[in-house]
Parts: structure tokens; C-alpha cells; sequence
């Protein structure tokens, strides 16, 4: 059985890749200075357009080719990616603690507590995310730090939706009634007894929120709405593909497949860290 | 000396006004196991999450008392009440499934109680916990305290929730059809080490459950319930051989034996059943109107 355990741990060919593909990036965006073979503000009116490494007319040094004004690709990849995690962890880690919080808060005290929760997740629900992050960037202004907020003021439903209905269930499990008979107070049940066996739940969320919050991050810029146009972003770097696609097409495939990956392998990452988390299904 | 549990005239109610406990009455000494027999659905579970403090939000208790060692729980602060609750009774549980917190290891789960609650020392509540490990006839207490409860069988668990039921020396234990989501064959070996801590630690039980068998093995004394009243009341040995209700003669007519298991295996009277129905139509019709 220990083996067999040790087996599936060790082999489980997602966690590997997603995993692989996520430490690869997140160094990558860590040490961007260092990786990236441009300076990803450069610009140079010679190297317009230059094609990725494999056809005719690459340069060395560009592997993934330039855009219009002769910007390296994958130097703007790697640095696009800084902004990517940086919005991926702080707005993913914000939403989960206010939504998780609130959701086991609802779920087992249940009573007002949850009606009043509830009713604001309901109202909160009705507006479209991404018009509500647009509208919430345009008041509170662009930038890296209003980004996050709105993303994280946005989707805090999804965990505390989720995290709701777990603790319901939780809350009429007998070993919880056990501990009140035992004397623990509802606050300490709350926390030793219920929170432990949502937490696989947490943490799955948690990863594909980082997805998520990558991709609404993306959308953004896309749209103009995140961090200054100076730094690269992977919304901003796919907008300006989009205007050269006929005669530039990497520029636009490349950071589409990098923000592809990289949001699939963080809701098969979480996933995966589920199934190792909870003892049951390990 | 007075009544280790003591119910008095218990009436509860359903929010659509449907009483589910008439006027309970029982009493359970220092030391004694009370059986307390029914169908499904009589109310035998309804009394131990009375006793205990656990009853659902929409369950209302509207007359009665309950004291335990004399203290009367209708008169104590909600802390108080929990206080003494979880200080002088414990619960068997059902289900060995779902009694024990699947994310937690089962050593953490039993000593947790003694420490957090009852402030014991760690160590003093690891000792205590093994002796009970042992008592219970747990021989590799090791690795059974490291598991997660998916790893223990039914039987191992209930193994366990016993040991931990006894380990705070409780009063009182109201053990809620302890063996019967166990297998045939592991509900004796639990029947035997109930009563056998029973013996030894001088614990009083409450034992819910629907099997006179069960009944006859372990309690000295029996309350018979039938749709939330109690139809009779008496010493385990007196009631088998002199059954004075009639719902009592039809409940053991309907035990199916051994020895012709097919024909023995019939339901209990329709006769005694409307007679009790019309019983408690009047009993009920009678209360309403005492108690506006």
C-alpha cells in the first residue's frame, strides 16, 4: 500500500508537467534580467518583423523574432510574465482569504450570517467579471496595484461559494456534533474540525484563480486597462499582434500559447495538489 | 444518591406543532445500562441528542426536565450546560464512518479532547489514551494513532470511538446503536468490549437501539418506545419472560429466530399498532388541550 502510494505520488504525470512548466516560467520571470537575451524596451527599426529562429531571415539573439518596432519576443515574454505572477499571486491569495473566510463563515455558523453572505454573493454575481474589472480599473485607476484589487474584489464569490456549500456539508458531520458534546466552541470547531477538510477545496481554487487572474490581468491590458503601455505585458504584447497578423504572426501566437499554458497548468497544478492534499484520496 | 440521568415528563415538539417526544420518563443509575428499545423513527435517538445537548434547531423541547447527577440542565446558562455535558457524559456513535474527522490523525482526534477541554497534560493524555488503545484490544496502538480513520475497518474505528468515549471517565455514556452499521460478525466482539468497559469503569449507559437481542445481552433495564412515549418500562429479565404491553409482546413476536428464520420473520401486529395509533391520538388531543 506504502508503495503503491509512493508510486502515484512520485509518477503523476500532471503535477510534473504543470508543475515543470510553472517553476520554468516563474524563474524565468524571477530572473528576467538575467534569462532574457534583449532589453525588452529596446527598439530597433532595422530588426522589424524578424521571424522566429527556425525560417528565413532570423537573426541570432531573437529567438522568437520582434514585433513592429523591432522588439525582442522572448524578452518580452519573460518580463510580461513578472507582471503575470506578481497579479496571479497577490490577487489570487487576496480573493481566497476574503472569499474562503466568508464562505466557511456562512457555511457552518449558517443563520444570518450566511443569509447576509449569501445575498452578497448573489448581488455580486449579477455583474459581468469582466465588464465589473473594467469599470473597477477605470475608477480606481490604472496600475499594478489597482489591477490586483479589482481582481481580487471581483472574484472572492468563487471561493466563498464553494467554501460555503463544503462547510454546510462539514457542519453536519458527526464528528462535529462530537465536539460540541466534547464542549469545543463554535469558532474552535470552525477551525479545527471543519476548515482542515475544506482546505484540499482551498487550494485547488486557489491555483485555478491564479489562472484565472492571469488571464482577467491579460484581458486588461488587452484592453489598455492595466500597467503603463512601457512595460510588457502578455494582454498588451497579444494586442499589438493582433495588429500585425498578417504580416507578423508570432508576435500574436507566441504569447497566446504562453498564456494558454500557463493558466492550464495552474487548474491542473491545483488539481493535482487536491488530490495529495486530502488523505482520502491519496 | 441521586439518578446518574433523570428525565422527567420530556415533550418536544416539531416546528409544524407534531409532538415527536410525549412526556418521556427515565431514569438511568450510577453504573446501569438502560436499554432503550423502539422502531425506527420512535424517538430513541431524539432522547441521547436531548440529553446531550445536540438536538436540531427545529426540534423544540416544550415541557420537561433533565438532570444529570442531580444538576438540571433546563437550569443552567447555555456554558454551564456544555460545561457539565462534556464534562460527565460521552457519545458511541452510529456510524464509526462519519464520526471521526477524516483529515485528522486518530491520535490528534483522541487526545485532543483531554488537552484542549479537560486541560490535561499531553503526556498524561497520551498514557490515558494508550491504556484505553489496550483495553480495547488494539495491539499495535503505534500505528494505529499515526492513521487517518480511512485506514482503520468499521470495526477498528469503533474500536476507537469507544476507547475514546471512556477515556475522560464520563459518567455517562449514551451509546446511539453503536453496532449496527458493523458487520455480523464485528457486532458482537463491540457488544462484549462495551460491556466489558462498562464493567470495569462503572459507567452508566444510555444504549439506544432496535434490537431486543442487543437488549437481552447487555442492559439491566429496558424502556420500550413507541412514537415518542415510553409503552413500558422494566427489568431486562422481567420484560422477556412477563411482557405486560401489548406493542412489548408484538415488538419480541416479531424477532425473527434463528431456528426457522423465514416464517419467524413477520411484521409487528397491525392490531396492537391501531390500538396504540388511537392511544396517542387521545393522549395527544388530551395534552393540546391542557396546554392551550
Amino acid at each position: 500500500m506504502d508503495e503503491a502510494r509512493v508510486a502515484r505520488r512520485g509518477l503523476s504525470p500532471r503535477l510534473w508537467l504543470a508543475g515543470g512548466w510553472l517553476l520554468l516560467a516563474l524563474l524565468a520571470a524571477i530572473f528576467a534580467p538575467l534569462v532574457a537575451p534583449q532589453d525588452p524596451l529596446a527598439q530597433d527599426l532595422m530588426l522589424e518583423r524578424l521571424p522566429p529562429f527556425w525560417l528565413d531571415g532570423a537573426e541570432p539573439g531573437y529567438w522568437l523574432g520582434t514585433d513592429s518596432l523591432g522588439r525582442d519576443l522572448l524578452s518580452r515574454l519573460i518580463f510580461g510574465g513578472r507582471i503575470a505572477f506578481i497579479v496571479a499571486f497577490a490577487a489570487a491569495t487576496s480573493a481566497c482569504v476574503i472569499g474562503s473566510a466568508l464562505g466557511l463563515v456562512a457555511g457552518y455558523f449558517g443563520g444570518w450570517a450566511d443569509r447576509i453572505i449569501s445575498r452578497i454573493v448573489d448581488v455580486w454575481m449579477a455583474f459581468p467579471p469582466v465588464l465589473f474589472a473594467i469599470l473597477l480599473v477605470a475608477v480606481l485607476g490604472t496600475g499594478l496595484s489597482s489591477v490586483i484589487l479589482a481582481i481580487a474584489i471581483i472574484d472572492w464569490t468563487r471561493f466563498c461559494r464553494v467554501i460555503r456549500a463544503e462547510a454546510m456539508g462539514q457542519a453536519r458531520m458527526d464528528y462535529v456534533e462530537s465536539a460540541r458534546i466534547a464542549g469545543y466552541g463554535r469558532i474552535g470547531i470552525m477551525l479545527r474540525e471543519v476548515l482542515p477538510n475544506v482546505l484540499p477545496s482551498v487550494v485547488a481554487l486557489l491555483s485555478l484563480e491564479m489562472g484565472i487572474a492571469v488571464i482577467v490581468e491579460a484581458i486588461l491590458s488587452f484592453v489598455n486597462l492595466s500597467i503603463s503601455t512601457d512595460d510588457p505585458t502578455w494582454g498588451s504584447i497579444i494586442a499589438e499582434g493582433r495588429l500585425s497578423i498578417h504580416q507578423a504572426w508570432w508576435v500574436l501566437v507566441f504569447p497566446l500559447i504562453t498564456l494558454i499554458l500557463t493558466v492550464l497548468s495552474f487548474s491542473q497544478f491545483g488539481e493535482a495538489l487536491k488530490a495529495r492534499f486530502d488523505p482520502v484520496l491519496r | 444518591m441521586s439518578a446518574c440521568l433523570d428525565i422527567r415528563h420530556l415533550s418536544a415538539v416539531l416546528p409544524n406543532g407534531q409532538r415527536v417526544l410525549r412526556s418521556v420518563s427515565l431514569s438511568v443509575q450510577p453504573g446501569e445500562v438502560r436499554a432503550l428499545v423502539g422502531e425506527s423513527g420512535a424517538g430513541k435517538t431524539m432522547i441521547g441528542k436531548a440529553v446531550l445537548g445536540v438536538l436540531p434547531k427545529s426540534v423544540r423541547i416544550v415541557e420537561g426536565e433533565m438532570l444529570i447527577e442531580g444538576e438540571d440542565l433546563g437550569r443552567l446558562d447555555a456554558k454551564a450546560r456544555r460545561t457539565l455535558i462534556g464534562a460527565r457524559t460521552a457519545l458511541i456513535p452510529q456510524d464509526p464512518l462519519t464520526a471521526l474527522n477524516p483529515s485528522r490523525r486518530i491520535g490528534s482526534q483522541m487526545t485532543d479532547r483531554l488537552v484542549r477541554i479537560l486541560g490535561w497534560s499531553g503526556e498524561r493524555a497520551d498514557t490515558r489514551i494508550r491504556q484505553l488503545l489496550d483495553e480495547v484490544h488494539i495491539r499495535d496502538p503505534e500505528r494505529v494513532l499515526k492513521c487517518y480513520p480511512h485506514e482503520l475497518s468499521g470495526g477498528m474505528r469503533q474500536r476507537v470511538l469507544i476507547a475514546a468515549a471512556f477515556a475522560a471517565e464520563p459518567r455517562l455514556i449514551v451509546a446511539d446503536e453503536p453496532t449496527t452499521a458493523l458487520d455480523v460478525t464485528v457486532q458482537k466482539q463491540i457488544l462484549r468490549l462495551i460491556a466489558q468497559l462498562q464493567r470495569d469503569h462503572g459507567t452508566a449507559i444510555l444504549f439506544v437501539t432496535h434490537d431486543l437481542g442487543v437488549v437481552a445481552k447487555i442492559s439491566q433495564r429496558v424502556s420500550v418506545l413507541y412514537a415518542g412515549k415510553v409503552v413500558e418500562e422494566a427489568d431486562t429479565a422481567d420484560l422477556f419472560a412477563d411482557p405486560k404491553h401489548p406493542y412489548t409482546r408484538a415488538l419480541m413476536a416479531a424477532t425473527p429466530r434463528y431456528t426457522d428464520p423465514l416464517a419467524s420473520l413477520k411484521p409487528v401486529d397491525e392490531s396492537v399498532l391501531a390500538g396504540l395509533a388511537a392511544e396517542i391520538v387521545a393522549a395527544d388531543q388530551a395534552w393540546r388541550a391542557s396546554h392551550g
